[in-house]
C-alpha cells in the first residue's frame, strides 16, 4: 500500500543557513504525527514545503504517489493537503461565519455554481456542524479581529478542514494559548477532526502535549532529523533530550 | 435561490418607480440622473474591485471604449437602437479588460493604481491625435432608437433614455448585489484581508482580480456608452485623468457597503455640482472638495454605511466602523 505522504531527500537553504537538510519521512494514512525541535530546527520550514509554500532546492515531495513538488499551494490544497498556522490566518474584517462560508464555498465554486449565495441551505446546515464540532457557536457573528487568541486559532483549524483533507498540518496549534487551556484546546481539535479519515500532522513545542496526542515523533534538530519512532521512544533519546527537550523524563 | 428572486424583485420595483418618476420629473432632472446612473454604473465597478481591496485610477480607459465604440458603431456601420450600441459599448470596454486584466491582476496597491491610471492617459494621448476620432474634439452622436422607436421630440428622447439607463442600471446593481453576495463575491472581500489565506483555501488570489478587473471594465463601458448617448457628444476628455478620478470621488462618497449606495451618492453628486457651478462657477470644485472631505470625516464608510444591512457577503456586521486599521490582539491574549 502507497503511503499518504513520501518526502525524498528534501533539501532547503537560506544563504549559509540549511533549514532543511536531507528531510525523509513516510507517512502512513491515519498516523498523528508530532514533529518537533527547537526553534530553527527546520519543523515549518518542512510544513512549508509539503504545502507549496517553498519550493525545495532538492528532493520530491510525493502525496499518494503522486509528484506535488513546487505546486502552488491552492494546488497542494486542491490534491488534499490542508494546513493551519502557527499565527491565525483568517479574514480579520469578516465574522467567523463568513470566514467559514468561505472555506465551505471555495472548492465547490466551480463554473456558474460560484454565483450561487454564500448563504445557501446546504452550507448553512455544514456551516453548523463545523461551528459544534469545533464549539465555535457562540463566536458565530462576531469579528475575527475582536476574537481571543485561542478562538482564533480554532477558527483558524475548522477553515483547515472544511474539506476533509487527506493530510492535515498543523503548525504550532496551542502557540500563544495559556497553559490551562493547551490540553482542552488540543481535546476540542482531536474530538473535531476524530473520524475524518485526516492524516495529521502537527508541530508542537509542549512535550506533554505530544506524548498525549501523537502515535509516533519525528524530532529535528539544525534541519536535520535526529530521532523518529513512537513518542516514548522519541522522547526518551538521549540525542533528543539534549538537543531538543532539554531534559531527562 | 430566495435572495437572487428578492434582489431582482426589487430591481424590478426600482425601475417602476423610477419609470413613474422620469414621467413627472422636469426634463433638467431627467438628463442629470440619467447622466449620474451611467456614471454611477463606472463607479460599481470602482466598488467592485474595492472589495477585494483595489483601486482604478483609470477607469476612464474603459469609459472611454465603451463610449467610443458606440459612437463608431453609429456613426461607422449605421447602428441607431440604443441596446445594441450599449451592448457594443460594454463588449468591446471588456475585451479590452480581458486583455489588460492578465497583466494588472499581480499587482497591488499604489502600484495598480498607477498602472490604470498610466494606461488611461495613453488612451487619452492616442485618442488626441487620432484625427479620425475627430482628435481633441472628438465627434457627436445623433438621438438613438430604442427597439425600433423613434422618439419625436427632444423630451421623448430623454425620457426614453432616461427609462432604458434606469432598466440597464436596476439589472446591474441587481446582478453585482447578487454576485457581492455569492461565495465568488465573498473571495473579493477574501482577498482584500488576506491573501495568504485564500491562496491556502484552494482559491487564485490573481484571479479573484483579474475577475473583479473585468467586471469593472465591463460596467465602465456600459456607463461610457449611455453617458456618450446622454450628451451626445465623444471626446478624449473621456478617457483624462480627471474623469477617473471623478469615479473614485464617487465611489469613496458612496462606499462599498451598498450597491444602491453608488446611485444615490451619484445622484447627490451630479446635483451638488450641478448646483454648485451655477451658484460658484469659480469655486465649485471646492464645494466638491469640502463635500467629500465631510463624508470622509463623518462617513468613513461612505453613504453606504447608513444603509447597511446583515446581508451575507456584505460586510461585517460588528466590525470596525472607521476607516482607521484594525488593531490585531496579541497573541497571548487569554
Amino acid at each position: 500500500m502507497t503511503a499518504l505522504l513520501e518526502t525524498l531527500g528534501l533539501r532547503k537553504g537560506f544563504g549559509a543557513v540549511v533549514a532543511a537538510n536531507d528531510i525523509s519521512i513516510t507517512v502512513e494514512r491515519g498516523q498523528r504525527l508530532g514533529l518537533i525541535g527547537n526553534n530553527g530546527a527546520g519543523k515549518t520550514t518542512f510544513v512549508n514545503i509539503v504545502t507549496g509554500h517553498l519550493r525545495p532546492d532538492a528532493g520530491r515531495v510525493l502525496l499518494d504517489g503522486e509528484n506535488i513538488t513546487g505546486l502552488a499551494p491552492r494546488q497542494v490544497r486542491r490534491n488534499g493537503v490542508s494546513r493551519s498556522f502557527q499565527i491565525p490566518q483568517l479574514f480579520t474584517s469578516l465574522t467567523l461565519e463568513q470566514n467559514l462560508l468561505m472555506a465551505l464555498g471555495i472548492l465547490r465554486a466551480e463554473g456558474m455554481s460560484s454565483w450561487r449565495p454564500a448563504r445557501s441551505t446546504a452550507m448553512m446546515a455544514e456551516l453548523d456542524s463545523l461551528l459544534d464540532r469545533f464549539r465555535l457557536r457562540h463566536y458565530r457573528d462576531q469579528t475575527i479581529a475582536v476574537l481571543p487568541g485561542g478562538v482564533r486559532k480554532l477558527a483558524d483549524i475548522a477553515m483547515a478542514v472544511t474539506h476533509r483533507p487527506k493530510l492535515l498540518l498543523l503548525d504550532e496549534p496551542t502557540s500563544g494559548v495559556a497553559v490551562e487551556e493547551k490540553f482542552p484546546l488540543m481535546d476540542v481539535i482531536m474530538h473535531a477532526i476524530e473520524g475524518s479519515e485526516s492524516t495529521v500532522l502537527f508541530v508542537e513545542h509542549d512535550m506533554e502535549i505530544v506524548g498525549r496526542y501523537a502515535d509516533r515523533v519525528v524530532a529535528f534538530y539544525e534541519g536535520r532529523i535526529i530521532a523518529d519512532g513512537l513518542p516514548d521512544a522519541v522522547l526518551g533519546n538521549a540525542e533528543v533530550q539534549r538537543y531538543v527537550t532539554g531534559v531527562t523524563l | 435561490m430566495a435572495g437572487i428572486v428578492g434582489t431582482l424583485a426589487a430591481a424590478l420595483i426600482a425601475f417602476a418607480v423610477l419609470a413613474v418618476l422620469g414621467y413627472l420629473l422636469p426634463n433638467w432632472l431627467i438628463l442629470v440622473t440619467t447622466l449620474a446612473f451611467a456614471k454611477g454604473l463606472v463607479a460599481l465597478g470602482i466598488v467592485a474591485l474595492m472589495r477585494g481591496g483595489l483601486v482604478s485610477f483609470g477607469q476612464g480607459t474603459f469609459y472611454c471604449t465603451g463610449a467610443y465604440a458606440a459612437g463608431l458603431a453609429m456613426h461607422s456601420l449605421g447602428v441607431a437602437d440604443a441596446a445594441v450600441l450599449v451592448a457594443l459599448g460594454a463588449v468591446a470596454a471588456l475585451i479590452l479588460g480581458l486583455l489588460i486584466a492578465p497583466l494588472l491582476a499581480g499587482y497591488r496597491g499604489i502600484f495598480f493604481a498607477t498602472l490604470t491610471l498610466a494606461l488611461s492617459m495613453i488612451v487619452y494621448g492616442i485618442l488626441n491625435k487620432t484625427y479620425s476620432l475627430g482628435g481633441s474634439d472628438g465627434f457627436n452622436l445623433h438621438a438613438p432608437t430604442f427597439f425600433g422607436y423613434h422618439p419625436s421630440t427632444p423630451h421623448d428622447v430623454s425620457y426614453a433614455l432616461f427609462l432604458f439607463t434606469s432598466f440597464v442600471t436596476a439589472t446591474a446593481a441587481a446582478l453585482c448585489r447578487i454576485h457581492f453576495a455569492s461565495v465568488r463575491g465573498l473571495l473579493s472581500l477574501a482577498a482584500r484581508d488576506n491573501e495568504i489565506r485564500l491562496e491556502y483555501l484552494g482559491a487564485s488570489v490573481r484571479w479573484v482580480s483579474g475577475t473583479n478587473f473585468a467586471i469593472a471594465a465591463f460596467l465602465a463601458g456600459i456607463g461610457g456608452a449611455l453617458s456618450a448617448l446622454s450628451l451626445g457628444h465623444i471626446d478624449p476628455d473621456f478617457a483624462f485623468w480627471t474623469t477617473s478620478g471623478e469615479f473614485v470621488f464617487l465611489a469613496i462618497l458612496s462606499g462599498y457597503v451598498s450597491v444602491t449606495a453608488v446611485f444615490v451618492a451619484a445622484i447627490l453628486l451630479e446635483l451638488v455640482r450641478s448646483f454648485s457651478s451655477q451658484y460658484f462657477p469659480n469655486t465649485w470644485q471646492g464645494a466638491l472638495g469640502i463635500f467629500l472631505l465631510l463624508i470622509i470625516l463623518f462617513l468613513p464608510e461612505g453613504l453606504g454605511s447608513l444603509m447597511r444591512r446583515p446581508w451575507p457577503g456584505n460586510w461585517p456586521r460588528s466590525g470596525p466602523r472607521s476607516a482607521k486599521a484594525v488593531q490585531m490582539p496579541t497573541e497571548s491574549v487569554e
